[in-house]
């Protein structure tokens, strides 16, 4: 049964430490900065955070970094020109890296929320990042088995919520959020607006509400003031 | 030709050779020219592997849309026809094989098409690794394309990848200023050259060179 939420801060309250939590969004495009701020507010620490990336310049994940709270990060490209929070820590030996290709990470989470128990990809065969793995050869071909990532939560951010927790998303702030909602025990989105059940056609809904647990409405930003309203 | 290729010129020649109709994911930097040069006869689609097909070109002013960037997460827009998916669909895509053409960047190309693009392999460099990997394997086709020589002259092309590699066996052509090589079963043919001939080449490099068949 959907739970809606009052508030961020409510939505992320059984958030605790030692959780494994999947962060939907690529860079800052479906990125639910007000769940990440939430959980930073709610003092849960010594998180494995899974997400694209380690956080970009001083907002969301990056700030959850700088406050040491996440003991390991499992994402594909960490090492962005505004990822100062992340370096410093890495540099300083204060979070573990789990480098994943971008198409494994992916699937492993989709893995995860599909009940498979893991599968052989042709991706980082025969590179470092296939080291210590088993492999296959299939149809003369090497494959590297790859494991599903579960996770204790999950915080993503779609567009609009039903109130039975169907999701839409918008355009490519969709990315990793409907196999994180999948793969997680307690997924808990951000989204712009809940309407009624029914309120959504079911031939465009993208993630079915059985994934979801937690809604909460948070109003999208007001967008950048003009010029011409600053010189007002 | 009698001058080597600059960036741009490289682009129009791998443009040129897309074949009509074909689905392409056009990596991050060098490759990206190559979308200035794609003609609406052509009719080629951009993949961009954050989730979405029917890519259009950067956004400006008004257009930009923080909900609609591209892989290197900058704001593109969308054209008629364009599409959006979840993040396995469009690895799934790529893995499958759906994907006609891929451009990428290199540091290091082998005799055997194996690529190296991803990390310097230097000790206190921080890895990342993004979609390289997957774009390595996942198209029909990979291109490359790349300078031919290091700024201290030595060949990208080489016998073995000295840098760690992105993928094995996977590079299909390689698209330099100085010359187009096919990997084939063969050994590597020099298609065409700019600037230079096969053997001026054949005494700078170490990969034996085959003529074009």
């Amino acid at each position: 049964m959907l739970t809606i939420a009052n508030s961020a801060q409510d939505a992320v309250a059984e958030i605790h430490d030692g959780a494994t939590v999947l962060i939907g969004g690529f860079g800052n495009a479906g990125q639910p900065m007000e769940l990440i701020d939430a959980l930073l507010a709610c003092g849960a620490t010594d998180l494995t955070v899974v997400n694209n990336n380690a956080g970009q310049a001083d907002a969301g994940l990056a700030l959850l970094i700088k406050e040491r709270r996440v003991k390991k990060i499992i994402c594909s490209f960490p090492r962005q020109s505004d990822s100062w929070h992340f370096d410093a820590a890495y540099r300083a030996g204060e979070i573990e890296l789990e480098l994943v290709p971008q198409g494994n990470l992916a699937e492993r989470i989709r893995a995860a929320g599909a009940g498979i128990g893991g599968f052989f990809t042709p991706t980082g065969y025969g590179t470092m990042l296939a080291e210590g793995k088993e492999t296959r050869t299939i149809d003369g071909r090497g494959y590297v088995y790859e494991t599903p990532i579960h996770a204790d939560f999950a915080l993503i951010k779609a567009l609009k919520s039903d109130k039975t927790g169907n999701l839409v998303y918008r355009k490519t702030a969709r990315n990793f959020g409907p196999i994180m909602a999948a793969a997680a025990k307690h997924t808990i989105v951000q989204v712009s607006e809940i309407v009624e059940t029914g309120g959504l056609d079911p031939e465009v809904v993208v993630t079915p509400g059985i994934y979801v647990d937690t809604v909460v409405k948070i109003e999208p930003h007001a967008p950048a003031a003009t010029e011409h309203e600053v010189n007002q | 030709m009698s001058e080597k290729l600059t960036k741009d010129e490289l682009a129009q020649l791998v443009a040129r050779d897309i074949a009509p109709g074909s689905f392409v994911n056009l990596g991050i930097g060098q490759p990206t020219l190559v979308s200035n040069y794609l003609t609406a006869e052509q009719d080629v689609t951009l993949h961009t592997e954050n989730g979405m097909l029917g890519m259009g070109p950067e956004a400006q002013g008004d257009e930009i849309d923080e909900d609609l960037i591209n892989a290197g997460k900058i704001p593109v827009t969308e054209l008629p026809g364009a599409s959006y998916f979840h993040h396995a669909d469009s690895f799934a895509m790529m893995r499958g094989g759906h994907l006609d053409v891929c451009v990428l960047g290199a540091f290091q190309v082998s005799a055997g098409g194996d690529l190296a693009n991803w990390h310097t392999g230097a000790p206190d460099a921080i890895p990342a690794v993004g979609g390289a990997m997957d774009l390595a394997t996942g198209a029909k086709d990979v291109y490359v394309m790349m300078s031919l020589f290091t700024k201290d002259g030595k060949s990208k092309l080489v016998p073995e990848c000295t840098y760690p590699v992105t993928g094995v066996n996977c590079v299909t052509r390689v698209y330099t200023n100085e010359a187009v090589f096919l990997i084939t079963a063969d050994g590597v043919r020099v298609r065409e050259t700019f600037g230079t001939t096969m053997e001026e080449l054949q005494s700078k490099m170490d990969v034996k060179l085959l003529p074009a068949e």
